[in-house]
This record gives structure tokens, C-alpha cells and sequence, in this order.
């Protein structure tokens, strides 16, 4: 080889080394910038888990409560209801909740519920975040049996938030980690360890 | 040269040449970058240019993400910097950088200038590149005095409070034009939301066409160099000036060391003395504005010191105001000044190495007495120094003519 | 020439990083140095209890959360609540005072300052000497004035713990008429649960930690400014390697 040569595959070695010692360079300083776009400690804060009370609550009843800034339908069922539930689950689209990402394990089950008369769901339509409206009552005429609708495209969920076929929201509504403190307490945000 | 000349005149296929139909991106490189030809003798005080442009980038990127999460009003903005440096996560990075970019953005745009001077950069053809380099001098000046309010500290409040008080001077129309500022009686949650909107829209704005601006000039009439000699007058017969060099790769690749060094001794600062001292951030500014007291001592932040120094130094608050700012502005004037028939301070004679030396560390004093209290000795130190700046440029038509200046060689002087 | 040009640069990059200022001095007294050890985490942990026993009533620290002090200083989240959080439930809460401020307005005069960044604003120095500074003056309202801050609204929170002490004074009449008053020295007049020395630390460690949550993330910037530091040595012998290369071709 002669010097030429030697010199131009140091060259090249060089540039590219540099090159790519300046890209990661580029890419570990862009890692601050993206970060601080996550929440911040305060949105944490904020966004910390929510006590609902339902020592007070009527079957039938259903409480809308906020955590980190979404809606949350905590709904306690009647005997009727949950009897209701289990017919025309070949109209569902998810009746068994398949749908991992849609609820926490231990609410996979036939009501969606860590108890089967409380019925804890995000009040967010899960075709385009639209809040759903409750219809509780039954019209057998239209195969109807009580459950959620959201106003803003049709779509229809039963009353364990599951959703039906034929309507534009793809899966069941999400159920978001909770857990019972006491008989009377949910704590909508945390599934375990201390408060 | 001729290698690279080569690779990038070769018959571009494909994509480029659909660009190059449509917009003219190869010939547009060719003039500003690969063919663009600057001295090969540049020394330390040319690498400024690059590092102000590193230095404004940095400013404009760290400010966007610091626009996301500060609340410019009187109530919130305080707090929210506190937000930034403790509940976003890295905030407390991006807020340092930016702080320590604003002083190491006048370091450097002071040892530009210098440069400027001490090659005679601003002399026939570039005087136009100096004065829209006074221009952007003058926007950083209110950019920086804009986003200092923003903290809303002790000092942001107070320091805003003495300079816009100081257009109050002006006879006739001082006090409309300070309520006009202020947008209020005094400086309020409205003056805070207007200097906001100043401080990330319209001055960023102004700063990055006048940047544009001052490279397009530059482009057009060629860089100085430290002989001071018109590289384009001994041309090879290619057409490249025979003391002139590609930008890149050479520049470039020279640019990039001083680009890293820079940026060894900003992290420096910004990881080891973010406060520098309380030069960079100052002390009382860690406490909310109170409108019912102002702290003990009061100065502005060092890059305005020089001036502000002149401005005390001056017993009558209009001709204050006027000195004032009769001394940011004078340097626009150099280019016509200057009368001297040579540029570089290498073929100048003593007197005006000493002028420039004398002028040196006049600045220096100066913002060094704008940082102390207003003691009568340091007053009369001031009027002292302020006669000597003033000096320096109302007499350099005079001492530049009768200034001994040595035959300027032909080709730059270069040791490979 | 070069010379020239050496002497210059070497004048304006010193002036542009000339020393320190540090902060004024406060009250006329010289003060004692804090002499504080920012990586002392035990010092902080005291310096933490300290604080929320002697100052969070009556002082927030309203922008510092019980979480991030937890994390910084190896405190669980069962530490925190059992022995720091008496004005809070949960511990991603903010410090803040049990004292309405309202009342504390009334009481004193004036609103007792939050001390989030008084460390900052003010300097260790003056924090430590300011706790060391109470005095017996009768004229006072507190009963106490303060060496470093004269006229303090503040009463002597600590007293159980260093007891009471008096100051001397000195009368200095200059040539001009003016009589400047000069500050000899502080006797002790009754003694408190701690003697001097340990008392020092006391204040120390508090000082200490005033001055930790001032800027929480000091640490941190300082471990990663090395890396970065590192990072960029590389890089620069690296480019300077470059550079030469590219610049063999020219003559």
C-alpha cells in the first residue's frame, strides 16, 4: 500500500468514527429532552390513586369519579343485572375479556369485577375516547338489556362494559386497576402494596 | 481540493437531481459549504462565529422545551421555574443549559466582535456584515433583558424595574413610552406576559433573520483573515483563491474541535458552578419578586455591567440615558472610524495596539465597577473609565491616519 | 504579534471568568463558615429531622416532596411517614407548614418565609450563622434579636437546645463624628440540653440540609458532569485526530 492509500483508510476510519461518536453523543443528549416530556413528578402527584367511598350506594346506583383526569364509572350492579349479563353473550364481541391490555388479570372474569356487584370501568369510549352514557333500562323489543352507549359514533356495551358486535369501538371498556380497602372503600389506581 | 471538487461535481442521478430541479440544493452547498472558500490561516479568534451559531441553536431548541412547562404570569412563573428544576424530570438540566447559554452567548459574541476589531473584520467590503452584526448584537441586548424578567425573582423584578425606568429619561415622551412597555403603572403580571411574548416569538424571530443575514453577506463579500488580506485578489487558475480553502471539510473539521472544546468548558459550568458564582445566577434571584423591597444590592447581569457602569457614572438621568446608550451603539459607527489604510493589528502600528489594548481592559473595568455598589470611589473610577471608551472611538479618526502601519505582504502568512 | 494577540485573549477569557463575588455579609458581624458536607447523607438525615421538628411549623418548603427527599437520602416510604411526616398523608406531597400563614401573619408580623431555596437566596453561611445569631434583647417583641439578621420577626425556636446568651457590643466614634458599633463577642447566660459543640452540628446538619433541598439535584448534575466531561474528551481527541488528517493536504 502506499502512503496515499494508508492515509486515505485512516481517513475514512476517522470519519466515520467521529461521525458516529457524534451521533451517539447527539442521541444520549436527546435522552433528557425526551424524558422530560414524560409526566412530571407533580402529574404523578396528581395523578395519584383515588378513594371512592360506596358505603353509601344503592344497587342500581352508579358513581362517576375522575382519576388522573379520566373518567371512571364505579357502578354497583343488581341481583337482576348480573343475572341479565349472562344472556345474549354471543352478541358480544369479547364476551370472555381476551383482551389483555383491557383489564387487570384479576378482572378477567364473567362480570369484569374483583367483586362481582361492583362494577369499577373507564368511562371512555374505546373506539375515540368519547365518554359513554348509561342506559340501564330494558327494551326486549330492540334486544336491548341495559348497558352503555356512547353518543358520539353508537358504539354498545353491557353492563360489564363489554362491548358489541357491529358497532365501531374494537374492544370492551378498560377496567383500571383498583382494589378494596375495605367493604366500603375502592382505591381506583393501585391493584397492591401500601397506599 | 481537486479529490473533493471531484465527488461532489459528479453527475448526481436520482433523487438529488430531482431536488436540484426543483430547489437548488447541490448548487446552494457548492456556495456555502463545499465551495466556499475561506483563508487556511484563521487562528483561535475565528472559531466565535461558529460557536454563537452553536451557542443560538442550543438557546432555541433548550428554550422550546422550557416554554412547555414555564407559566408566564405573575402569580405562577416563579413556581413553575421551580417546577421545571424539580418536578420535570431533566428539567433541571434543560434550565441550566439555557442560563448558562444566555452569559456564554455575550462571551462569545464579545470575543467575535473583538475579533473584528482586532483584524479589522468591519473595513470596506464587510461594514454591512458589521453593522447587521450591531444589529444582532442589540436584539441579544433586549432578548436577553426580556428573558431575564421571566424567573420573576428578586433581581428579574427590580433589574427590569431600573432599565425600563431609564427610558422614563427621554424628555417629552419618557413616561408614556415606559407605561407603553410596561403595558401598567408598574411592572406587572401584564409587563411579564408581554416580554414573554417578546422573549420566545418576536426577538428569537428577529435574531434568526438577522443571523441569516449576516451569513449571506459574509458569503457574498468573503471571510477576513488575521493578515487582513483580500484572498480573492491572487486567484488560481481554477478560479480558487490561492490562500482560500474549502468550509468543508477543512473548516469543518477544525470548527468541530473548537465546537467540543466550547462545549468541555460549558458543561463545565453547567455541571460544576451552574450559578457561577452568582454571575450567571444570581443569588437574590432565588427569592420571588417583592414588589415592597428591593434587595440590598442591585446590578444587572454582567454582560450589561460595561454599560451600565457608564450609565452611573453620569450625575443627570437623561444625559445618563443618552451615554448610555450612545455607548452600546457607537461601535455600529467603526467601520467608518477606522481610518487606518491597513486591517489586521499585525501591520498596525503601536499606537493602535495600544488603543485596543487600553479599550480592552477599559470594558473590563468597567463591567467589573457596573457589578459593585455605587461608592463615590467607584463612581469616579467610572466617569474615568467612560472617558476612556468614549475616547477610544471619537478619536480613532485621528490616531488610525497618523498610526505608523507596516507594508502588508501579498499572500497570508501561513506555517503548515 | 501572536503575542499581542495571546495577551489579549488571555485578559478577556480571565476577566470573563473572574472569581467569585460570593455574597454580601449580612448584619456587620463577620460571619463563622457552615463548613458543611453536601455528601454526608447521615448529616442530611439529622439535618431532615432537625427540620421537621424545630421548622416545619411554622416554615414550608413548598415546592420540596417528601418523596424526593426519601429517595435522595435513603429514607423509605415507611421512614418518611413515620418519622418526617407530620403535616402530610402521602408522600409525593409538598412540605408545608402546619401554621396557617394567615395566623403566622398575625402572630408575627409577617408570614414566616418558605425555606425551599433560602440556602440559595441567601447562602449556608448566613443560614448558619443567622441559627447561631439569637440574642436576649429586651426591646424586642421576641425577646430575641439576631446578630445576623437584626430586627428578625423570628423568635429563638431553638433556645431549649442552646439556652440563652447575651452579645457585647462596642461604641467606636470616628474622626467625622459617626459612631460605629462594633460586635465584641456572646456570652452565655443560661445553658441549654446541648453544649456548644454539639450544638454546632445541630445547626450543621440542618444548615446542611436547607441547603440540599435548595437544589435536590446537585448531586446528580455533579456525577454526570464527570461522564459528560468524559464523553467529550474522547470525542475531542477523536476530531483533533480528524482534523490533522484532513488538514495533511494543505500546504
Amino acid at each position: 500500500m502506499t502512503e496515499d492509500d494508508l492515509d486515505r483508510n485512516r481517513r475514512h476510519f476517522l470519519t466515520v468514527a467521529t461521525a458516529v461518536t457524534g451521533v451517539a453523543g447527539a442521541g444520549l443528549a436527546a435522552v433528557p429532552f425526551i424524558s422530560s416530556l414524560k409526566p412530571s413528578a407533580r402529574a404523578q402527584a396528581l395523578g395519584a390513586p383515588v378513594e371512592v367511598s360506596i358505603a353509601s350506594m344503592q344497587p342500581g346506583e352508579m358513581l362517576r369519579v375522575l382519576w388522573r383526569g379520566k373518567l371512571v364509572f364505579v357502578l354497583r350492579r343488581t341481583e337482576e343485572m348480573l343475572a341479565r349479563m349472562t344472556e345474549n353473550t354471543d352478541q358480544l364481541r369479547d364476551p370472555d375479556s381476551t383482551e389483555v391490555d383491557q383489564q387487570p388479570e384479576y378482572a378477567v372474569n364473567d362480570t369484569r369485577s374483583v367483586r362481582s356487584e361492583y362494577l369499577v370501568v373507564e368511562g371512555s369510549c374505546t373506539h375515540l375516547g368519547c365518554a359513554p352514557l348509561e342506559d340501564f333500562d330494558v327494551r326486549p323489543a330492540e334486544g336491548w338489556g341495559g348497558g352503555f352507549f356512547c353518543p358520539c359514533h353508537g358504539s354498545k356495551f353491557d353492563l360489564a362494559g363489554r362491548v358489541f358486535k357491529g358497532v365501531p369501538a374494537p374492544t370492551n371498556l378498560r377496567v383500571p386497576p383498583h382494589r378494596f380497602v375495605r367493604d366500603d372503600l375502592i382505591l381506583i389506581g393501585q391493584d397492591s402494596g401500601a397506599a | 481540493m481537486a479529490r473533493i471538487e471531484a465527488e461532489v461535481g459528479k453527475p448526481q442521478g436520482g433523487f438529488i437531481k430531482w431536488i436540484d430541479d426543483r430547489f437548488p440544493f447541490t448548487a446552494t452547498m457548492k456556495y456555502h459549504v463545499t465551495e466556499y472558500y475561506a483563508a487556511k490561516n484563521f487562528n483561535i479568534w475565528y472559531v466565535f462565529g461558529v460557536l454563537a451559531f452553536v451557542v443560538l441553536f442550543m438557546q432555541l431548541f433548550t428554550g422550546i422545551f422550557l416554554t412547555m412547562n414555564y407559566k408566564p404570569s405573575a402569580a405562577e412563573a416563579f413556581a413553575s421555574v421551580e417546577y421545571i428544576m424539580r418536578d420535570v424530570e431533566w428539567g433541571w438540566l434543560i434550565r441550566y443549559l439555557h442560563s448558562t447559554g444566555a452569559s456564554f452567548f455575550f462571551i462569545i459574541v464579545y470575543l467575535h466582535m473583538f475579533r473584528a476589531m482586532l483584524y479589522g473584520s468591519y473595513k470596506k467590503p464587510r461594514e454591512l456584515i458589521w453593522v447587521i452584526g450591531m444589529l444582532i448584537f442589540l436584539v441579544l441586548m433586549a432578548e436577553a433583558f426580556a428573558g431575564y424578567l421571566l424567573p420573576w425573582g428578586q433581581m428579574s423584578y427590580w433589574g427590569a424595574q431600573v432599565i425600563i425606568s431609564l427610558f422614563g429619561a427621554i424628555p417629552w415622551v419618557g413616561d408614556a413610552l415606559v407605561e407603553i412597555i410596561r403595558g401598567d403603572y408598574s411592572i406587572s403580571d401584564i409587563t411579564l406576559n408581554r416580554f414573554f411574548a417578546l422573549h420566545v416569538i418576536a426577538l428569537p424571530l428577529a435574531l434568526i433573520g438577522l443571523v441569516f443575514v449576516h451569513i449571506v453577506a459574509l458569503h457574498e463579500v468573503g471571510s477576513n483573515n488575521p493578515d487582513g488580506i483580500e484572498i480573492k485578489k491572487n486567484k488560481g487558475p481554477d478560479g480558487v483563491p490561492l490562500d482560500g480553502i474549502a468550509f468543508h471539510p477543512y473548516h469543518t473539521s477544525k470548527d468541530l474541535v473548537a465546537i467540543i472544546i466550547f462545549l468541555m468548558i460549558f458543561s463545565s459550568v453547567v455541571f460544576f458552578a451552574p450559578d457561577m458564582g452568582g454571575y450567571f445566577l444570581e443569588h437574590a434571584n432565588f427569592e420571588p419578586a417583592n414588589l415592597t423591597a428591593t434587595p440590598e444590592h442591585i446590578a444587572p447581569v454582567w454582560y450589561f455591567t460595561p454599560f451600565y457602569a457608564i450609565l452611573r457614572a453620569v450625575p443627570d438621568k437623561l444625559w445618563g440615558f443618552i451615554l448610555f446608550g450612545l455607548s452600546v451603539m457607537l461601535p455600529l459607527f467603526l467601520p467608518w472610524l477606522d481610518r487606518s489604510r491597513v486591517k489586521s493589528i499585525r501591520y498596525r502600528g503601536w499606537i493602535y495596539k495600544s488603543a485596543l489594548s487600553i479599550f480592552v481592559v477599559t470594558f473590563l473595568v468597567l463591567g467589573w465597577l457596573g457589578t459593585m455598589p455605587a461608592d463615590p470611589m467607584y463612581v469616579l473610577a467610572a466617569r474615568i473609565f467612560a472617558v476612556i471608551y468614549f475616547a477610544f472611538f471619537i478619536l480613532m479618526p485621528y490616531y488610525t491616519v497618523i498610526d505608523k502601519t507596516k507594508p502588508v505582504p501579498e499572500r497570508v502568512v501561513y506555517h503548515g | 504579534m501572536v503575542k499581542f494577540n495571546q495577551i489579549a485573549s488571555l485578559l478577556l477569557v480571565t476577566a470573563c471568568f473572574a472569581s467569585a463575588p460570593g455574597f454580601a455579609a449580612g448584619g456587620g458581624a463577620q460571619m463563622e463558615h457552615a463548613d458543611i458536607d453536601p455528601d454526608n447523607i447521615n448529616s442530611l438525615q439529622r439535618g431532615a429531622a432537625n427540620f421537621m421538628n424545630y421548622c416545619s411549623g411554622c416554615h414550608s418548603a413548598q415546592y420540596v416532596r417528601y418523596k424526593t427527599i426519601g429517595n435522595d437520602l435513603d429514607l423509605s416510604d415507611e421512614m418518611l411517614v413515620d418519622n418526617l411526616m407530620f403535616n402530610a398523608e402521602k408522600t409525593f406531597e409538598t412540605i408545608q407548614a402546619s401554621m396557617p400563614a394567615d395566623d403566622a401573619a398575625r402572630w408575627y408580623g409577617t408570614t414566616p418565609p418558605d425555606l425551599s431555596l433560602m440556602a440559595r437566596a441567601k447562602g449556608v453561611d448566613h443560614v448558619y450563622n443567622f441559627l447561631k445569631g439569637f440574642y436576649i434583647d429586651s426591646d424586642s417583641p421576641t425577646g430575641v434579636d439576631n446578630l445576623q439578621l437584626p430586627g428578625t420577626s423570628m423568635p429563638h425556636v431553638l433556645w431549649e437546645l442552646q439556652g440563652y446568651q447575651a452579645a457585647y457590643f462596642t461604641d467606636h466614634e470616628n474622626e467625622d463624628g459617626s459612631v460605629t458599633t462594633t460586635f465584641e463577642g456572646f456570652e452565655q447566660l443560661t445553658p441549654g440540653s446541648m453544649d456548644s459543640e454539639d450544638f454546632d452540628n445541630f445547626v450543621r446538619d440542618t444548615t446542611n440540609f436547607l441547603a440540599y433541598v435548595a437544589e435536590p439535584i446537585r448531586s446528580d448534575r455533579r456525577k454526570l458532569g464527570v461522564w459528560v466531561l468524559m464523553f467529550l474528551t474522547f470525542f475531542l481527541i477523536l476530531s483533533r485526530m480528524l482534523k490533522k488528517q484532513i488538514w495533511k493536504d494543505i500546504k
